[in-house]
């Protein structure tokens, strides 16, 4: 164990992580450090290396290189340890639908070895907390997507580990499902308990995280707080489509001079600072307008993942939904809201 | 001793969700009833003349049957296993601090209880139909134990198969082959001696086979040493090969 007073500070540690695959390595070379009480957003597409990084620290699969260390422990060497000090809640609601929700958790009780008159007692509580009471005696099969995510993540609270990790915990939600989890993480955040997330979503460690971690390609690319990746690239976006992509490399011509341009088929986005954002808006429609050019939408919006990616590594988070609220500013047809969302993970 | 508590916790949770799909216990009953209605009243009269004089086919046939269901009753736990995987929890116990062997123990134990109904409730159908146990109490209680112990031996086989296909559909695609050439090529329902001579060697020495007959000569005669020889030495040989392997692929199982 490691009794350097800095790492006893560090909750969660990854020193040089890699994972292969045969020949892929879906994780190469990541570092970080999460300090205590802290959330750590990790961000990223599919494919990102996301679930192989969390799966490593979390004991479920073992590192090709470098090492994991959860409250100084070694996730291989005091793997057991290492378990009995983390919450694990997945991508897909890993609970029994066989069983009531009550049942659910006192399995993980029983599990995790607390006494009968503490599981039953976590139990309870748990329930009350995450809206769950109404449903205790229900069937799992019988709950809708929310309360099986609410559920799950009950289940890796149960004997209140001092560090959680949340694979993709809203994934498939719908957005009040999603605010309703949020609401609870904040809160257990709040009770000083360290969390690693991942998400798909910048909006979603933009309000959860406290430093953001983007990885893509099973590298880091950038770390800091939401602001600073966001200044990365500007704070505020114009976004302006076209019929066609010939027509999106014509208009990008003639808007260079407004702000930090990139065309993406027929689509041109600017980045703008936040503070200058109405008079670039402004600046674009009568550059647009002066050369006789009608785009069929353009909208004002913060940046996404996307943008952020883009900046970071000239290519788009192709699989990332969009989930910014838009400021529709301009004629032509609207954005498509939002995506629907994924099958839920109970489905066979 | 935690793995023991942690088994326990494991079986609580295999035995709820048996409890909560009662059509389970109901469908693997269901394909046995209707082979001991065919084989009884259908092709037992045919099968009666290969039989040594003074066996009633009945007596011959439940023997086969009770295995027959508990070998098909298997697959229930490579199926369980594979979708406990495909659904992520899996995952979940391997990230609690439990016993490594205690999903698989647990499953199993569980299996054992299932296996414990649905061979009792074929007993029942077998004493409707005619069947009848020679050796009286003791060779029916030694008769359970041997079936019970190739079932639980089984699970552990098939718990391979389910930690190996990863989806319930795998697991009976890989399943079905392995268990069928087990149940037909054996003595379950006719006697080997009718059997094509390059298969009488693998009908007459496979598992089922001296299962079914260590069972036959617990019922029917009471000598039966030699066979029930024969069946725990399957038994235990199965267990001692497939419990190692089985703990490995769970520890690896992602």
């Amino acid at each position: 164990m490691n009794t350097d007073g800095a790492a006893i500070e560090a909750a969660i540690e990854a020193v040089g992580l890699v994972k292969c695959f045969g020949e892929v390595e879906a994780v190469r070379d990541v570092s970080f450090t999460v300090p205590r009480g802290t959330v750590l957003g990790v961000l990223g597409p599919n494919g990102a290396g996301k679930t192989t990084t969390v799966r490593m620290l979390t004991t479920l699969a073992r590192p090709t290189a470098g090492t994991g260390r959860v409250l100084g422990l070694d996730v291989q060497r005091d793997a057991t340890k290492v378990r009995a000090s983390i919450g694990l809640a997945g991508q897909y609601a890993a609970v029994d639908e066989n069983l009531t929700g009550r049942e659910n958790l006192r399995l993980v009780g029983k599990l995790t070895h607390l006494s009968p008159s503490r599981t039953a007692a976590r139990a309870e509580a748990l329930l009350e907390q995450f809206n769950l009471a109404h449903a205790a005696d229900r069937l799992v099969r019988t709950f809708s997507g929310g309360m099986r995510r609410r559920l799950d993540l009950a289940a890796s609270l149960v004997h209140e580990p001092p560090v959680l990790f949340l694979d993709e915990p809203t994934t498939g939600l719908d957005p009040k499902g999603r605010n309703e989890l949020w609401g609870v993480i904040r809160s257990l955040v709040g009770g000083g308990t360290t969390v690693l997330l991942t998400t798909q979503y910048l909006e979603e460690a933009d309000a959860l995280a406290d430093r953001i971690l983007v990885i893509d390609h099973g590298t880091v690319i950038a770390e800091g707080t939401s602001a600073e990746l966001k200044s990365r690239f500007a704070s505020t976006v114009i976004e302006v489509g076209f019929r066609d992509a010939e027509s999106a490399g014509l208009a990008a011509a003639v808007l260079a001079p407004v702000g930090d341009l990139r065309t993406k088929g027929e689509v041109v986005r600017i980045g703008v600072s936040g503070d200058a954002s109405a008079q670039a808006m402004l600046a674009a429609v009568r550059a647009l307008d002066g050369a006789g050019m009608e785009p069929a939408t353009m909208v004002l919006r913060e940046p996404t993942l996307d943008d952020v990616f883009l900046a970071l590594t000239g290519h788009a988070a192709e699989e990332v939904d969009d989930t910014d609220d838009d400021v529709v500013v301009a004629k032509g047809r609207g954005r498509k809201s939002k995506a629907e969302p994924r099958p839920e993970g109970g489905a066979r | 001793m935690t793995l023991v508590a942690d088994t326990r916790s494991m079986a609580w949770r295999n035995v709820l969700n048996i409890r909560r799909n009662p059509e389970l216990l109901v469908f693997a009953t269901i394909q046995p009833v209707i082979f001991v209605l065919m084989f009884r009243y259908v092709f037992g009269g045919a099968i009666q003349g290969s039989l040594p004089p003074g066996q009633t086919y009945v007596n011959y046939l439940m023997p086969g049957v009770f295995v027959q269901t508990i070998v098909f009753g298997a697959l229930t736990t490579a199926v369980g296993l594979a979708d406990d995987l495909h659904l992520g929890l899996i995952d979940r116990f391997r990230s609690l601090p439990i016993s490594r062997a205690a999903v698989l123990t647990g499953r199993t134990t569980a299996d054992l209880l299932r296996n414990f109904f649905v061979v009792v409730l074929m007993m029942l159908v077998g004493f409707a139909v005619g069947w009848t146990v020679e050796t009286g109490v003791w060779g029916l209680v030694g008769a359970m134990l041997v079936i019970l112990g190739f079932a639980y031996a089984l699970s552990w086989a098939f718990a391979i198969v389910g930690l190996t296909a990863r989806n319930s559909e795998t697991a009976q695609a890989i399943s079905f082959p392995i268990l069928a050439v087990l149940v037909f090529a054996s003595s379950a329902f006719v006697p080997v001696a009718t059997m094509p001579s390059w298969m009488q060697g693998w009908a007459r020495n496979q598992p089922v086979s001296v299962v079914i007959d260590a069972i036959r000569a617990l019922t029917l005669t009471g000598d039966a040493r030699d066979q029930v020889i024969k069946a725990v030495a399957w038994i235990v040989g199965i267990i001692a090969v497939c419990v190692p392997i089985a703990v490995a692929r769970y520890r690896k199982a992602t």
